[in-house]
């Protein structure tokens, strides 16, 4: 009787190898499911992680020690690579060109935003981005030049943090992450299932699923090299470069999430008016 | 290394910021919009008159300072960047220091001045927030996507003024408060020590 159990799982065992030692040709479909169940898991991780209400001023950052690890680490790369290659991208390549390879960037990532705007139920926000991607497509040289911005139309960018936040996820805590720098634990999760759920690595195969990440990283460079005053400000000539990029980045997040009642302006420590003048 | 995170117009406003600051109130009240956006304008026209003066810089550098005084609650900003620790300085110091503090911030924010040049504020509204009016204004700079500016006014020193300044959701005061809470870490928490440097950083 046991003996015939084991065979039996045996079998199944070996008919379960059978099936899956060669490893079905993963299709679209099972692709996107994956990639489905993958953001469902993040969003109930999230979910949890994010019980507690964050304030809506204030720092929430407990692991500040190995946070600021990461920044003296990202902080390297950047004097390193980052910035050297910016300046080297910045002065040889004319900024029409520069221009271009930001729209194209931009392109890119507009597949993601009509995902996670109709995700966050902005309809009106989601078929918006499908017509600016119709029109940069098919008028703007597969998005090289941005079209639709041109005429006035408005872009809502978006990413899964965000509906990680519209569907209840608290912020969590500050987190730098290597070579991205500043963001948060909610925003963190949002990342890494925009980098997998972003349609057009889904979608496309290979090279051409990496133009997005190619694009996405010159255009980091273009960016270094445009705001190369204000970033070296903040990174090398303040007195503490992680309390700084961390302040801008959480207060700059909220804002961008709609955060702007007016709680975001009490400061949890000290109060400029709470005994105004008393002491002059 | 945020660059990634941080998306252009970021970086658009926050350079922007640093020409910015020294707009707006004076004396008048900013009660509604239409006696806000006309205390805006004064100020940005001042702060255009000293763009366009052609001026060396360390000229400008002064002008800004005055506006900065004029229109700008410079005891409260001061004393807020420095936190609960302003409670424990004695008269004469908080009196250095919010001197070498508004050298400080005019030096670091005035030497960008030209970037806001042939710029756009455009006032859009004005709320009660706490005790204290949020003026809310669109920044328009020469080929960039217009940025939200939000000023903080209070009459709380007797006359309207701003405390603070919000580019898109950071605000300078908090960013200045970070800064000088490093800088007094750095020296150890010595104030003396902290005036003296202020005096000349920027």
């Amino acid at each position: 009787m046991g003996q015939r159990i084991y065979q039996s799982k045996c079998a199944k065992v070996a008919e379960y190898k059978e099936k899956h030692h060669v490893p079905p040709p993963l299709n679209l479909l099972h692709r996107l499911k994956a990639v489905l169940l993958l953001s469902l898991a993040v969003a109930a991780l999230a979910a949890c992680t994010g019980k507690a209400p964050n304030p809506a001023s204030g720092i929430n950052d407990p692991n500040e020690a190995a946070n600021r690890r990461i920044h003296a680490f990202n902080k390297s790369v950047d004097k390193a690579l980052l910035s050297p290659a910016s300046t080297g991208y910045g002065t040889v390549i004319p900024k029409n060109v520069r221009g271009g390879v930001s729209n194209f960037a931009d392109h890119l990532s507009l597949p993601n935003d009509i995902i996670n705007n109709t995700l966050q139920g902005n309809f009106h926000e989601a078929s918006s981005t499908v017509a600016r991607f119709m029109i940069n497509t098919f008028f703007g040289v597969a998005g090289i030049f941005d079209v639709a911005g041109n005429t006035g139309m408005e872009r809502f960018d978006t990413d899964f943090g965000e509906t990680l936040h519209v569907w209840g996820a608290g912020e969590g805590a500050y987190t730098e992450i290597p070579f991205f720098g500043p963001s948060t634990t909610r925003d963190a999760y949002g990342l890494a299932v925009d980098i997998v759920l972003d349609p057009f690595f889904v979608v496309t195969r290979e090279p051409t699923k990496y133009i997005g990440g190619v694009a996405y990283v010159i255009n980091a460079m273009g960016n270094r090299y445009d705001f190369d005053e204000t970033i070296d400000s903040i990174l090398y000539d303040s007195a503490d470069s992680y309390a700084q990029a961390r302040l801008i980045y959480l207060q700059n997040r909220r804002f961008d999430l709609g955060m702007t009642d007016g709680n975001a302006y009490v400061d949890p420590e000290f109060d400029p008016y709470e005994d105004p003048y008393a002491d002059f | 290394m945020p660059i990634s995170n941080v998306n252009r117009r970021k970086f658009i406003s926050l350079t922007a910021a640093t020409s910015l600051a020294a707009i707006l109130a004076s004396p008048g009240l900013a009660l509604n919009d239409a006696q806000a956006k006309s205390l805006i304008d004064k100020a940005v026209a001042d702060i255009n008159k000293v763009i366009s003066s052609g001026k060396s810089l360390d000229a400008m550098i002064k002008d800004f300072e005055r506006i900065f005084v004029k229109y700008g609650d410079v005891d409260i900003i001061a004393r807020s960047a420095l936190g609960p620790d302003a409670r424990a300085l004695s008269k004469s110091q908080l009196k250095a220091y919010t001197k070498a503090f508004q050298g400080y911030i005019s030096r670091k924010y005035g030497k960008r001045f030209n970037e806001f040049e042939g710029g756009k504020v455009e006032v859009v509204g004005a709320r009660a927030v706490k005790s204290f009016y949020e003026v809310n204004s669109t920044v328009t700079l020469r080929g960039q996507a217009p940025f939200q500016v939000n000023f903080l006014v209070s009459d709380k020193s007797g006359r309207n003024k701003f405390f603070d300044m919000i580019i898109e959701g950071i605000s300078l005061r908090l960013s200045e408060k970070a800064e000088i809470g490093a800088m007094l870490d750095r020296r150890k928490g010595d104030i003396n020590l902290l005036i003296q440097d202020l005096k000349s950083a920027g």
